[in-house]
């Protein structure tokens, strides 16, 4: 049974207008606006603490911003987040890797729980292990791989999720050079399959060209204390950081 | 459906793999009830007063033993992240790990209840009604359960204030589950505490996966 295609082919660009972020009454970042073209991967910098990892969540539809919306044609994250999360597929700083399972039977549950049935859930675990040098170690359990194979089964569950938008949150922590370097080339793949990438990352990884976002901490009065305006919205943080 | 059922298949296969999963609850439940007896005095006639309300006690320890893992687990490992990315709503998420508990918990002890109430002397006209008792009642355990997981979930070792959330709702199925069995031991009907049983039971499998999933959603921000 072949696998079926990765995913409906994007026609729109990922828009982002003023998306600001705001936690624990905090404003984190705001007016963070970018635009990513079918087929291109954009890179978010900063420095820690600007956002970028929260910045990757709210594009999850984990996070609701506090302004501003994110668009995929007419699809948008603020009006249907529940349409939103299926077409993104998430490597966050956790792999979600049960070391109680065998390195298949982590990549299969998960093609599983992404929609997959039967035989086209087990074709599409055993292609990404190939894709991801991860088929030697395919029947022991997940407790013994190292970090960064922990690392590249987290990343190989990009490619069963099927998904037009890759979320990546330092993709490259804990991979050694050859392995980043193939990783990139997925990437690549993947946006020259019509799929788009956003990945929040402090090293040059070699993505193909797209936009990069500089997140710039949201200072006011230069200093990472809380944002005097966050009160006035919510009765039961008023004066709590005085 | 498959994704429902693929999560329910993977929180199993997990629960029977890690610590010995229904095992461990069923043997905590044993040793609750067989510590009664010391307690209480091996009187015969006494032990059979208390053996509704004992077991029924014990069962919803056991439940609460597995339940602060229900969630949290895959809240620390990412997984969670990633199942409320799954193409299955998280109400559905909630339901289907809510019956893998269900299947992983409960289902041993309602095995083992029946040697159990022999050691408690329970009179024999009420085992039926134990037994349905715990069929009917169990899986509101585990919907309430999941429920206070939920809200714990983002908490470091959120097990006691998980406990100290759901026990008090877990007192209907309580009240009406060990009265199911103590009406059936004096040769009364024991069909009106099983149907207020079923009630709860279902009021939980109404607004649980809707209370945990909303509780879930705040977390994962």
């Amino acid at each position: 049974m072949p696998v079926p295609p990765p995913f409906p082919p994007v026609d729109a660009p990922l828009e982002l207008h003023g998306l600001a972020c705001r936690r624990a009454g905090r404003l984190v970042f705001k007016d963070v606006s970018l635009r990513v073209a079918p087929g291109q991967a954009a890179v978010l910098r900063g420095p820690n603490g600007a956002g970028k990892s929260s910045l990757i969540r709210i594009l999850a539809g984990l996070l609701p911003p506090a302004a501003g919306d994110a668009r995929m044609g007419a699809l948008s994250l603020r009006a249907d987040p529940e349409g939103w999360r299926a077409r993104v597929a998430l490597a966050g700083h956790l792999d979600a890797v049960k070391p109680a399972l065998s390195v298949r039977q982590n990549l299969l549950t998960w093609a599983r729980l992404f929609g997959l049935r039967g035989a086209a859930a087990r074709a599409a675990a055993d292609g990404a292990l190939e894709r991801f040098d991860l088929a030697r170690l395919a029947d022991e359990p997940a407790h013994y791989c190292s970090a960064g194979q922990k690392r590249r089964l987290g990343l190989a569950r990009l490619l069963v999720a099927r998904r037009p938008l890759w979320l990546l949150d330092e993709p490259t922590v804990s991979l050694d050079a050859r392995n980043a370097a193939e990783f990139a080339r997925a990437v690549a793949e993947h946006c020259a399959a019509g799929g788009l990438a956003v990945a929040a990352t402090h090293v040059e990884m070699g993505l193909p060209d797209g936009p990069v976002a500089v997140i710039a901490p949201h200072a006011p009065g230069g200093g990472e204390g809380p944002d005097a305006s966050a009160a006035g919205d919510d009765p039961f943080l008023t004066g709590a950081w005085e | 459906m498959s994704v429902f059922l693929a999560l329910i298949r993977r929180d199993v296969t997990l629960a029977l793999r890690i610590g010995g999963g229904g095992l461990l609850g069923a043997t905590f439940f044993l040793i609750v009830v067989l510590l009664m007896p010391l307690g209480v005095g091996p009187d015969p006639a006494g032990l059979a007063r208390i053996a509704p309300g004992v077991l029924w006690a014990a069962a919803l320890l056991a439940c609460l033993l597995s339940l602060d893992r229900l969630l949290q687990a895959d809240h620390e490992d990412g997984s969670l992240d990633q199942l409320a990315l799954a193409p299955l709503p998280l109400e559905a998420a909630v339901l289907a790990k809510a019956t893998a508990h269900w299947l992983t918990t409960a289902t041993p002890l309602i095995a083992v209840a029946p040697a159990l109430a022999l050691t408690l002397n329970l009179p024999a006209p009420a085992y039926g009604a134990l037994i349905a008792g715990l069929v009917i009642g169990t899986p509101a355990l585990s919907l309430i359960g999941a429920v206070g997981a939920a809200l714990t979930v983002g908490v470091r070792r959120g097990g006691l204030l998980l406990s100290v959330l759901v026990l008090p709702l877990y007192v209907p199925t309580l009240i009406f589950g060990a009265r199911a069995a103590d009406q059936a031991a004096h040769g009364l009907p024991a069909g009106p505490s099983l149907l207020f049983l079923g009630a709860v039971t279902l009021l939980a499998l109404a607004i649980s996966p809707f209370a945990a999933a909303a509780a879930i959603r705040v977390n994962l921000r």
